[in-house]
């Protein structure tokens, strides 16, 4: 048995050493880690606004950087849906984050092409993170995507996969009296017939609950841009 | 092979197969069946595996001498848990979309049973030489096994291998549809019992 001396030492020794040969890996990789999570963002950012990664151009971190910086505007707005001049979407930190929101602006040639607002709520498991793009008119889904998420793979999971996000392109946000009504995702398939279809997208079977939570957060998210969204139905522009 | 005497061939081969980790003794099933949806997954898993288990038998090993025994359950998990962070971080920086798919099992090596059973029961009790070998058989079995049930989840599950179609188009025509089964945790169980039965049976291996 060796001595309680020698235990603590060895014990601290080791802990000493661990801990600082991880701290020194963590320190080194801590840039290129924050670098990765920044383009993932951008790249989810840019497929939202219908930007597609080809076999010819892969998205590569200058490649994405150069689109996005070339055809992204990010621009902060507040609760009434004015654009805050001089600030970016980087500045919203936690604290801020109840009086100001992002909105990510595709322009090409000069005009707008879309808006991308992030979206983020409970699904079954997990916190669903994406963004929603919405066409010029301010009205109509461009597009949706999700990167980061814990559901089923296989069920609830399968809310990244083009089959299901595609089905939000072309979906209305208001309603004929110009009342916010955000898209639902429904219990299996919609039918087409009724009225409520242009708000409605088809279910994934066997995630009920994920369908649910984002239907509901998706609702949520876009009361807060509903001031903007109106604006930009009445005409103006940004 | 004259690169090695036949105990240390021992030593690495029979994790492959007659000892394998996964199939005979029935360790590190949480991860089997939780990154062996596509290949591509099982294979970096494996490879992380290959790294955190080699190198925490050799440094173990090398330590063992001086590992004071009261403690050394404490030692051991400090070394493993050290590697698996010192991978994960590594995976995040280089591998950003794959660390996205492993996501918490990069870290569940460290509770992984292969892991610290190897240290326990090989490592702190032979030379470097020999549990750097015994730490690289027993992951590469684990590998083995993991690579194996991933392709059967992936071409049963997705219809593709590493990402490429390899069930014809036309078959689909015919009716054919992917097995959604194999891509749940019980398809990953039913191929591992598969192999688990026709491994014993072959090997004809009785339960002690």
């Amino acid at each position: 048995m060796r001595s309680n001396a020698y235990t603590l030492f060895f014990t601290a020794m080791v802990t000493v050493v661990l801990g600082f040969l991880l701290s020194v890996a963590a320190t080194t990789l801590k840039e290129q880690q924050e670098l990765n999570e920044s383009i993932d963002i951008q790249k989810n950012i840019l497929r939202a606004l219908e930007y597609e990664e080809d076999l010819e151009n892969p998205w590569t971190v200058d490649a994405v950087q150069k689109l996005f910086t070339g055809s992204i505007r990010g621009i902060v707005i507040n609760q009434d849906g004015l654009e805050v001049e001089g600030m970016i979407p980087e500045e919203i930190s936690d604290e801020n984050s109840d009086r100001y929101l992002p909105v990510f602006l595709k322009i090409a040639n000069g005009t707008i092409e879309g808006y991308a607002v992030p979206i983020s709520g409970k699904g079954l498991w997990s916190t669903l993170y994406g963004y929603l793009a919405i066409q010029p008119d301010g009205n109509t889904v461009k597009g949706i995507t999700f990167y980061k998420h814990g559901e089923t793979p296989g069920l609830g999971g399968e809310v990244d996969k083009k089959w299901f996000t595609d089905n939000f392109k072309g979906k209305s946000l208001f309603g004929p009296e110009g009342k916010l009504v955000s898209v639902a995702v429904v219990r299996g398939l919609v039918d087409e017939s009724s009225d409520a279809a242009a708000h409605q997208v088809d279910g994934i079977s066997g995630a009920t609950m994920t369908g649910k939570g984002l239907t509901n957060f998706l609702l949520d998210d876009l009361k807060k841009y509903e001031p903007f969204l109106m604006r930009i139905m009445a005409g103006e522009s940004f | 092979m004259a690169l090695m005497d036949s105990k240390s061939r021992s030593v690495i081969q029979d994790p492959l197969m007659n000892n394998n980790p996964i199939t005979l003794q029935v360790l590190g099933i949480c991860s089997a069946l939780a990154v062996t949806v596509k290949m591509d997954t099982a294979l970096v898993m494996s490879a992380a595996v290959v790294f955190v288990l080699t190198m925490s038998n050799t440094i173990l090993s090398l330590l063992r001498a001086f590992i004071p025994s009261r403690v050394r359950i404490i030692i051991m998990l400090s070394v493993i848990a050290s590697l698996v962070i010192l991978t994960d971080q590594i995976l995040r920086a280089y591998m950003y979309d794959m660390s996205k798919q492993l996501s918490v099992f990069v870290g569940l090596i460290i509770t992984n049973c292969i892991v610290m059973g190897r240290a326990e029961a090989f490592a702190t009790q032979n030379p470097p030489g020999k549990a750097f070998l015994d730490g690289l058989g027993n992951a590469l079995g684990y590998g083995l096994i993991l690579v194996g049930v991933s392709a059967f989840r992936e071409i049963l599950g997705s219809g593709t291998l590493l990402g490429f179609s390899v069930i014809p188009g036309w078959l689909y025509g015919l009716g054919y549809e992917n097995n959604g089964l194999m891509v749940l945790s019980p398809g990953a169980f039913i191929i591992l019992g598969l192999i688990i039965w026709i491994q014993r049976s072959v090997g004809k291996i009785e339960e002690s």
